[in-house]
């Protein structure tokens, strides 16, 4: 049996303004190791609320979440970016560069942050990561200077960085045309023949399909597990 | 301890938006600027009047105040007192004083003995009447040992014309302030005639003028040895009213003096007591310059703290995306935090370079013609204490101002940025 990687209990999660709204009802679910996990359901359906709670960034929670079997919730604030730095990778819809820097600055910055390695070791594994994604060529560009779907692809490699035990996507299609869709879609395929984890939020059926498994959502309750 | 990381965000952050970091860092600079040429010109001003004051001060002045002292009364032999009468006397005057002090050569021998002491130059003086026609104008006339004399106030620096040693070669020789020589219309080599208050009168030659710059000394003053002072006032060659010192250490004087007055008996003045009013205005003249130089770092920090906020509210994606990256909240205030410091050390150190270049212009310039004041410039001090605290003045400034925005920053929510 493979490994668990990501295991959540009991997820509860409320929003207060402008009214209390009970948003996650006792969500519980777990990722094995290697596991493609797309997470759909309407807008309003909890589903991006959910991923921010797996990722740690949201940290107003009721439950527990274990990530590569360390207990997330609840660790304080310096570890927890620590532990985010190092095993989970993020990609969100919109793109989300820092447009002052190069695209190869944008790779590099989780991996000087995390600071294992030597500077010239990082900027060869970045400018790896960007050949992958058919980028090297941008890699000393501004990354605002880029268009959407090689922002995108710039950010994949970005979340590639630091080799994550899990790869975290918030509709990483959902602001591109088809043509980029499709080129995400065959990189994210790639991933997973790579064997990585990957959880991504998406309300594209096609992109769902070629997942392992689908979390349908609906008013903050897991439907389906199939 | 700064990661090179967040070192090289910063970087990019200040290089990205080059005129707002110059803006910002030309309010510092200014504050600074004016806060060193200020600083400068006001201490180089107080430094001015405190040599002023100092060159015709002594560090300690000993002298024999007379005390109104009515505890014995001739009254009681003259109105047959008796225990039950009262006897009340308005204005009461006393009989006689002597305002010399007793047994002034044993003193002055005491006192050279001591090693803290440099130079005792005693004097007698008096308020004498000098005859210019039917015109009778007043001065001080002191007289002094001329050499102990010049080496306590450096007369020899002063003399407009002849020398101070001329007193002992010639006899009943004088040296008189070269405005009051002018309103008695005499020169070196003329004769001037001195009236005693006992009505006793000599004359003088001029042999030497000075010009200390200051009118108290310039025209109501004059220079005779001590043995013509002390015939000229009819007495005797031991009647000495004040001995003034010297000290190796200026400072000292204040702890010195009541010491002397002590073990002497009478009183002891040191210089800082004496010129309370000098050091009062040196002090208001010091707070004037910090006030008014806090305002204007106040404001070149309330520039910053705006341009930071500025910068920060642009930056919501940026802080947002970092956090997500795994920097942590202490992360993003080393960011933003060393932004404003960044632009505090540059600003100062700018600051710092212009104030030097000011008031070294201003010490360049001529003073004002000014026939009571000798100076030819304006007095500037380029004190590197100044610019020390001009330094952290400004780092201080720019990093409270900068530490509120980073500190908003630190604790912008990731989610409500990322999910839009």
């Amino acid at each position: 049996m493979s490994q668990q990687v990501l295991k959540a209990e009991k997820l509860n999660k409320y929003f207060h303004e402008p009214d209390t709204i009970h948003v996650l009802h006792d969500i519980s679910m777990s990722v094995e190791e290697g596991e493609f996990v797309s997470i759909m359901g309407k807008s309003g359906s909890g589903k991006s609320t959910l991923l921010y709670l797996l990722s740690t960034l949201d940290t107003q929670y009721e439950g527990t979440v274990d990530i590569n079997g360390t207990r997330v919730t609840g660790l304080p604030e310096n570890a927890m970016a620590r532990f985010r730095n190092e095993y989970i990778g993020f990609v969100f819809q919109f793109h989300f560069l820092l447009p002052e820097f190069t695209a190869l600055e944008n790779v590099m910055l989780p991996a000087l942050k995390l600071g294992k390695r030597d500077h010239g070791a990082i900027e060869q594994q970045a400018m790896e990561k960007l050949r992958k994604m058919d980028l090297h060529q941008y890699a000393h560009k501004l990354s605002g200077k880029l268009s959407g779907g090689q922002q995108q692809r710039v950010a994949i490699a970005r979340a590639l960085i630091n080799d994550p035990r899990i790869i975290m996507a918030d509709e990483p299609t959902g602001n591109l045309d088809s043509a980029n869709t499709a080129n995400i879609f065959d990189i994210f395929n790639g991933l997973v023949q790579d064997g990585n984890t990957i959880i991504v939020v998406t309300h594209d059926h096609d992109f769902a399909r070629k997942s392992t498994r689908i979390l349908e959502m609906a008013d903050g309750r897991i439907c389906t597990n199939g | 301890m700064m990661l090179p990381v967040n070192w090289k965000i910063m970087k990019v952050h200040l290089l990205s938006r080059k005129r707002q970091t110059i803006v910002a860092m030309l309010g510092v600079t200014f504050g600074i600027g004016m806060f060193i040429l200020m600083m400068s010109f006001m201490k180089g001003m107080n430094d001015f009047f405190e040599d002023i004051m100092l060159s015709v001060t002594p560090d300690i002045r000993i002298y024999n105040d007379y005390k109104t002292d009515y505890s014995s009364s001739v009254t009681g032999q003259y109105l047959g007192a008796r225990p039950k009468n009262w006897i009340i006397v308005r204005h009461p005057r006393p009989r006689q004083i002597n305002l010399n002090l007793k047994n002034a050569p044993g003193i002055i021998e005491d006192l050279r003995k001591q090693n803290e002491i440099q130079v005792v130059s005693p004097l007698v003086s008096a308020q004498v009447l000098f005859n210019y026609g039917p015109v009778q104008l007043s001065a001080l006339l002191d007289g002094v040992d001329i050499r102990e004399e010049d080496r306590l106030f450096g007369l020899s620096d002063k003399m407009a014309s002849g020398r101070p040693e001329n007193l002992l070669t010639s006899d009943n020789g004088i040296l008189l302030g070269y405005k009051l020589a002018k309103k008695l219309n005499v020169r070196t080599g003329d004769l001037v005639t001195a009236t005693a208050p006992s009505g006793i009168q000599l004359r003088f030659r001029v042999v030497g003028l000075y010009k200390f710059g200051i009118a108290t000394m310039d025209e109501f003053k004059a220079y005779v040895s001590l043995t013509d002072m002390q015939q000229l006032l009819g007495k005797s060659r031991d009647y000495i009213t004040d001995i003034r010192l010297k000290l190796k250490d200026m400072k000292q004087a204040a702890v010195k003096a009541p010491a002397l007055a002590k073990r002497y008996g009478y009183k002891a003045d040191d210089w800082e007591t004496v010129n309370a009013s000098i050091k009062a205005g040196n002090l208001i003249r010091d707070t004037f310059t910090y006030v008014l130089n806090f305002t204007l770092l106040l404001i070149a920090g309330f520039g910053i703290y705006n341009i930071m906020n500025m910068v920060i509210l642009g930056k919501l994606k940026d802080i947002a995306i970092l956090k997500a990256e795994g920097f942590a909240r202490k992360d993003i205030v080393q960011i933003f935090l060393s932004q404003s410091l960044i632009i505090g050390l540059i600003g100062s150190v700018a600051g710092l370079l212009l104030g030097f270049l000011l008031s070294y212009s201003l010490s360049k310039v001529p003073w004002p013609e000014d026939e009571y004041i000798v100076i030819k410039r304006f007095p500037v001090n380029f004190d590197t204490l100044y610019y020390m605290v001009g330094l952290i003045f400004g780092l201080l400034t720019t990093g409270i101002a900068g530490l509120l925005p980073a500190l908003k920053a630190s604790r912008v929510d990731p989610v409500a940025i990322l999910r839009g």
